[in-house]
């Protein structure tokens, strides 16, 4: 196991907080100087992408084609065809939603090597309300074939994700978050595709989370194990193929699952978590996740308002861990 | 919308090899020659007559494919037959020694659904063996009602959803323009599948993008599933609007091997420009009980209609077209 959380500072709380998307332009201009191939493709996602510098150091290689996403997906597919890697980069919830059967069609079924890459996924959009929220992504892009899917949890992963993109040939799909999270991971991690990281030990429960939850989750493990709750925290940053053995190993030695997750309560994460306990391991699992529409309000406070709050998600926690 | 494979009418005309039944009992049906390219310095005579009898003969092999198979689009399957015989027999710079060379011309069939006219050409050209198309649509076949790139040598997108290939044709021009390379990349779509608005996405950014090595071809037959263009979504003045989606627009008889050789080999007309070829077209051209004829869409040929069709292509000069859309 890599370093464990409590010999970085006291609280994860504490720590200071990182928009992703730095992390993301940062590695994609790296990989894209170390390999002439690689393309951004945008849908008028420039800004929103944080892509202007790659733009400028890279003129040729940002192609925007309008707010177009039908047309952007399937032209990704068409550089694929000519031998590019396309880092397609636009807001996660048109990238997915408009142009699904593309990502289905062109990229998965035809197996291009095109990037998808969700940016403010989840409800980072906040109070811009359900249309723009992406809470349904991950289920979508769960039920298509051939599509590895990964939602990294920090900077440390987002960048470590896209090099293990960029250097492996097929379909993947990354979200890339704008909401502020601490470093959870060690700074010499390395993405193993399909591999959950086990960030805290514990037998008493267990929390499977990624992404911008992933903090909370573990600050959750923080205020169970002051009372005496000894919470496993699982980083599982592939919710395709899933760690199927990690999970397993969670229903045998723990008295229980909780799932927490910025995406639906139906077919996510905890919808993966599920389908694979009772196969395989039988348990209680709680999912926590947006059930709903939500209603208005930020990122954080409607978070919190599903219970995954550090003290929601102990309290789910705890629940399993006491019955 | 999306073209389903299906053999909803005259199933009771199939024969025992339908779909998910016993192999054929009948003759061995897959006997198309092989007919390759002809040498770089062949005339244009030559070019013309060898891409006519390549026709004719796809569209012999393809009638009997679709007639054993028990299922396929053999109306939308013999429009666009003259266009992907003059495509592979003539135009395009890729053969079966360079099909994975990525200097070769690629050329994206939006159409899915005319995979049988598709298959048939691969096979006419040594792109896969002629007897693999006996397995056309049989359980576990390569050969899919909707083609399949990853199955099939030649095939360079899954298609079938519509409004898909030009997309893609675009992403692939745009590969070929910042590789400085002089590959060409065409694309046939179906006319009712202009009804898709993807594809006016795409004509968009190949305009901006002023990808002029870019060949849009529209099966131009007038006739989708169920009616023609003209009653669902009329898409004239087709000219003008491509015109004004900055294409060069280019309008020829697509069942003319001369005309059709002329046009795709000339692209581009206006450096700068990508090319929208409108080929008029007929759906079950030139099979006189099937031309124009909206009833053969997805329509199977029972064993008299095969051999009354196959008795026209044995004709030298095929029967005149009846009606004009």
């Amino acid at each position: 196991m890599p370093d464990t959380l409590a010999e970085r500072a006291s609280s994860v709380a504490d720590r200071p907080r990182f928009d992703c998307r730095d992390a993301y332009v940062t590695t994609l201009a790296e990989l894209a100087k170390a390999d002439h191939r690689i393309v951004g493709v945008v849908n008028d996602s420039v800004g929103s992408s944080k892509l202007d510098a790659f733009k400028k150091a890279f003129p040729d290689r940002l192609i925007n084609v309008g707010i177009a996403e039908q047309d952007m997906v399937g032209v990704a597919a068409g550089l694929a065809a000519g031998g590019r890697i396309p880092f397609v980069s636009a807001a996660s919830c048109f990238l997915t939603g408009r142009a699904l059967e593309q990502i289905k069609a062109d990229v998965a079924y035809s197996n291009h090597n095109v990037k998808l890459c969700g940016m403010s996924p989840g409800m980072a959009y906040g109070e811009l309300g359900p249309t723009h929220h992406s809470i349904e992504d991950i289920a979508w892009l769960r039920a298509i074939d051939k599509i590895t899917i990964v939602v990294p949890a920090d900077p440390i992963e987002t960048a470590a994700a896209l090099r293990w993109a960029a250097e492996t040939t097929g379909p993947v799909f990354i979200r890339v978050s704008r909401m502020a999270v601490p470093a959870v991971n060690a700074d010499d991690y390395r993405f193993v595709p399909g591999r959950a990281v086990t960030l805290r030990d514990g037998d008493d429960v267990t929390i499977i989370s990624n992404g911008t939850v992933l903090w909370r989750a573990l600050v959750a493990a923080e205020q169970l194990a002051a009372e005496g709750i000894s919470a496993r925290v699982v980083s599982m940053p592939t919710v395709k193929p899933l760690d199927v053995d990690t999970v397993v190993a969670a229903a045998r030695e723990t008295r229980g699952i909780v799932t927490a997750e910025e995406a639906t309560t139906a077919g996510g994460l905890g919808g993966a978590v599920a389908e694979t306990v009772v196969q395989h391991q039988p348990t209680r699992v709680r999912i926590l996740g947006v059930p709903e529409f939500a209603p208005t309000g930020s990122a954080g406070f409607l978070l919190d308002r599903y219970g995954m709050s550090p003290e929601g998600i102990a309290e789910s926690a705890r629940r399993l861990a006491l019955r | 919308m999306t073209a389903l494979t299906g053999a909803t009418s005259a199933s009771e005309d199939r024969p025992a090899g339908g779909v998910g039944g016993r192999p054929p009992t009948s003759i061995q049906h897959t006997t198309m020659p092989v007919l390759g390219r002809l040498s770089p310095y062949a005339t244009r005579d030559e070019l013309v007559a060898h891409v006519a009898e390549a026709a004719r003969q796809i569209r012999i092999q393809d009638l009997k494919l679709v007639h054993h198979a028990g299922a396929g689009h053999i109306g939308g399957d013999f429009s666009a037959i003259d266009v992907l015989a003059t495509l592979y027999g003539a135009v395009l710079n890729v053969t079966p020694e360079t099909v994975d060379d990525p200097e070769r011309d690629r050329f994206f069939l939006s159409k899915g659904h005319v995979a049988g006219a598709l298959y048939t050409t691969l096979a006419a050209f040594g792109f896969l063996p002629v007897e693999q198309l006996a397995t056309f649509l049989k359980p576990l076949s390569k050969l899919n009602g909707h083609p399949n790139r990853n199955y099939v040598p030649g095939v360079e997108a899954n298609t079938g959803p519509l409004g898909h290939g030009l997309p893609i044709a675009v992403g692939h021009a745009l590969s070929a323009k910042l590789d400085v390379s002089r590959r060409r990349t065409y694309v046939l779509v179906g006319d009712g599948e202009l009804q898709e608005g993807s594809n006016w996405e795409a004509m968009m950014a190949a305009s901006q993008h002023e990808l002029d090595s870019l060949t849009v071809i529209v099966d131009r037959n007038r006739l989708q599933q169920g009616a023609t263009t003209r009653e669902t979504n009329d898409l004239d003045p087709l000219d003008q609007k491509a015109a004004a989606f900055g294409f060069a627009v280019v309008e020829v008889n697509g069942h003319d091997h001369g005309e059709l050789l002329d046009v795709l080999s000339a692209v581009p007309f206006r450096p700068g420009k990508p090319t929208f070829v409108i080929a008029h077209t007929h759906k079950g051209h030139p099979i006189s009980f099937m031309s124009n004829n909206v009833a053969w869409h997805h329509k199977v040929p029972n064993a008299d209609q095969l051999t009354l069709a196959l008795e026209e292509l044995s004709l030298d000069q095929p029967q005149e077209e009846g009606s004009d859309a």
